[in-house]
């Protein structure tokens, strides 16, 4: 923190305060209709929504922004965002943003499709849609599972992770290993900017929300495809108590797809490569006697 | 207007745009392709988009993306190609968009595949035969104008012979009622106003809480039974004192006719019935058609599909009996000896003989 700064208002603990505590603000995006949802507690996704919204309200495309939702818990979405939606089904949602896009270029076309939809079904036309340049945006929620179903091995459960079809963790051998979609998507020529971000703690919601904003940037400035990956949490679907969701992301999912830019205007990296510039970063610090970067 | 000499798939994409399809998407299987070979050359250079799709599933999923904004979209394939495509076709048809689908099959073999369809859920889609080149032309324009009005897909069911002839047309558009604006359509405008639109097959609604399947069904039910009591159509040739009525539709419906003319001039009484709607079946006309007869033969080339249809439409009132089968050429594409008019003439008086013969 820079000395400039103003110091915080300081809150006396010695007698009780003056006026009751009271919100500051209404938090409700302005593009959702109500705050009803049927999700479980502890769901990353209405998180992952917020950011989305406000990333849209924000870049002033509230009123040109066409979404296709894909399958999966946030089907009920299509009722309570207030964007024009269609519902796709498994997998195709890519494909029926292309058509859109293609018919109303001006429009800003965004995907939601969780790590079910996109990696498992729909590993194809999101790749292909890349590959082409679509200037639309995808954005993967991926919890590792499949959580309307009630908690089944995706393409990207991590090895080890349990699940209802894989008790025991899941097991290379006799599964398969996971698929970290967002180092497909971002060497192909046709990507302009790819991301995997997280919603498990407030610093990392924030950057998410960055990285949605330089994705939809890409978008409206004609440079390509672009793809936001947000972990989120699915303690139901992980059976994990709700409040030990952002632990388990932590620990079991955010090794194996690590948060950063996987590409942008100048570079193109893998999840390998974030994976060994966090270590070294955390290494230099260490050295330092610094404490443990923020994740 | 003057006639052109025209192969019968640029003469179905040159239809399609004078209809205004704005956007197809398609993935090459003969004897679709040259459909898509056309609209590929020529929508981008009357300002449509013509996507060659990776895949028959994506080909789909893009036409659903561009109807969704309120464009007139395509797309097609042949069975094979199609049946990759069911699921998204039975999701469009509730999601109410107004696809029209070509479909260029390899011969009839894709008949129940095209009037049931292969998706999931209660859904139906106009299918429309066409038995040349100068109809087909016709029949799409008319497939823009339905699938429109009724906010529901359209089959045009062509064949091999009818996507590779080349036959003299006439490229006149038609002279269709207006249709309402398509207020449904997303454009993005009405995001934030508590408005906004949801073109959705789950009959979910904006700012509903929950779904309501059942109203949702019962309206889109309603909305097919209606498209089946107004939408038969039909062509019945020389059927009024036939004591043998030869069902037969698409390309292999202009091979029978020639047969049926033939014996007509030999005095013989047989006559045509031709369905032009497959899905809806004409069954009340065919049924006035067949009144009269001893014997109603179907032929088609397949395994005997169009028979159901046939058999429910004459409600025992004549013995119904297939004269058609499975025929194909070298080439596997289901053309063979089945639209040889001799051979026809052979199997329908086969049908003729049986029983005493007609008298």
């Amino acid at each position: 923190m820079s000395d400039d700064r103003p110091a915080p208002p300081t809150v006396p603990i010695d007698r009780p305060p003056e006026e009751a505590a009271k919100r500051l603000g209404h938090f409700r995006p302005r593009l959702l209709l109500h705050e009803d949802h049927d999700l479980c507690p502890g769901c990353g996704e209405p998180v992952a929504i917020r950011i989305l919204l406000d990333a849209i309200e924000e870049l002033g495309c509230a009123e040109s922004a066409i979404g296709v939702i894909g399958i999966g818990c946030y089907t009920a979405f299509t009722s309570t965002l207030d964007v024009d939606l269609v519902q796709a089904l498994h997998g195709r949602a890519p494909s029926v943003a292309t058509g859109a896009k293609r018919m109303r270029p001006d429009c800003l076309l965004f995907t939601l499709q969780g790590d079910g939809d996109m990696v498992n079904e729909g590993l194809q036309e999101v790749l292909h849609t890349a590959a082409r340049g679509e200037a639309v945006t995808c954005v993967l929620l991926n919890n590792g599972v499949f959580g309307e179903t009630g908690g089944h091995m995706t393409a990207t459960t991590t090895l080890g992770q349990r699940t209802k079809n894989s008790l025991e963790g899941r097991d290379a051998a006799y599964h398969g290993h996971p698929i970290r979609i967002g180092d497909l998507i971002a060497p192909l020529g046709g990507t302009a900017y790819a991301a995997r971000g997280s919603v498990h703690d407030a610093a990392s919601v924030v950057k998410t929300k960055a990285m949605l904003r330089r994705a939809f940037e890409a978008q409206l400035e004609g440079r390509g495809f672009s793809f936001v990956e947000i972990l989120t949490m699915c303690p139901t679907g992980w059976f994990v108590p709700t409040a030990e969701g952002p632990d388990y992301l932590e620990n079991v999912l955010r090794p194996v797809h690590f948060t950063g830019e996987l590409k942008n205007a100048e570079r193109c990296v893998t999840t390998e490569q974030l994976l060994e510039e966090n270590a070294a970063a955390e290494r230099e610090a260490a050295a330092r006697g610094a404490r443990q970067p923020a994740r | 207007m003057t006639a052109e000499l025209l192969e019968g798939s640029l003469a179905i994409a040159r239809a399609a745009l004078l209809a205004d399809c704005r956007f197809f998407a398609g993935y090459p299987m003969t004897p679709f392709t040259e459909l898509l070979e056309h609209m590929a050359e020529a929508l981008p250079t009357e300002g449509g988009v013509c996507i060659n799709a990776e895949s028959e599933l994506e080909a789909v999923g893009m036409a659903w993306g561009a109807l969704a904004t309120g464009a007139r979209a395509a797309t097609g394939s042949t069975g094979q190609g199609l049946a990759l495509m069911q699921e998204s076709l039975s999701e469009i048809t509730r999601a109410e968009l107004p696809l029209v689908v070509f479909h260029m099959a390899r011969g009839q073999f894709d008949y129940t595949q095209a009037t049931r369809g292969g998706g999931h859920g209660d859904y139906r889609h106009l299918v429309l035969a066409p038995s040349d080149v100068q109809e087909a032309v016709e029949l799409t324009q008319l497939a823009f104008h339905l699938a429109d009005h009724w906010r529901n897909p359209v089959q045009i069911y062509g064949d091999f012979f009818l996507a590779h002839t080349y036959e003299s047309v006439e490229l006149a558009p038609l002279d269709l009622p207006a249709l309402p604006e398509k207020e449904w359509a997303v454009d993005g405008r009405l995001g934030g106003s508590g408005r906004s639109r949801n073109l959705n097959p789950l009959g979910m609604e904006k700012g509903a809480k929950g779904i309501e399947p059942e109203r949702f069904w019962v309206r889109l039910q309603e909305k097919h039974d209606r498209m089946a009591e107004t939408e038969m159509r039909h062509e019945a040739f020389a059927c009024e004192d036939a004591e043998l009525v030869i069902v037969a539709f698409g390309s292999l419906a202009r091979f029978a006719r020639s047969v049926v003319q033939e014996l007509r001039a030999e005095g013989v009484r047989v006559g045509l019935f031709r369905p032009i709607s497959l899905w809806p079946f004409p069954a009340p006309a065919l049924s006035e058609a067949a009144s009269g007869a001893r014997r109603v033969a179907v032929l088609e080339q397949n395994g005997g599909q169009m028979i159901d249809d046939v058999r429910l439409a004459v409600l025992g009132r004549a013995p119904v009996e297939a004269i058609g089968g499975i025929s194909s050429d070298d080439a596997g594409f289901g053309v063979g000896d089945l639209y040889a008019p001799a051979e026809i003439r052979r199997r329908v008086e086969a049908a003729l003989a049986a029983r005493g013969g007609v008298q």
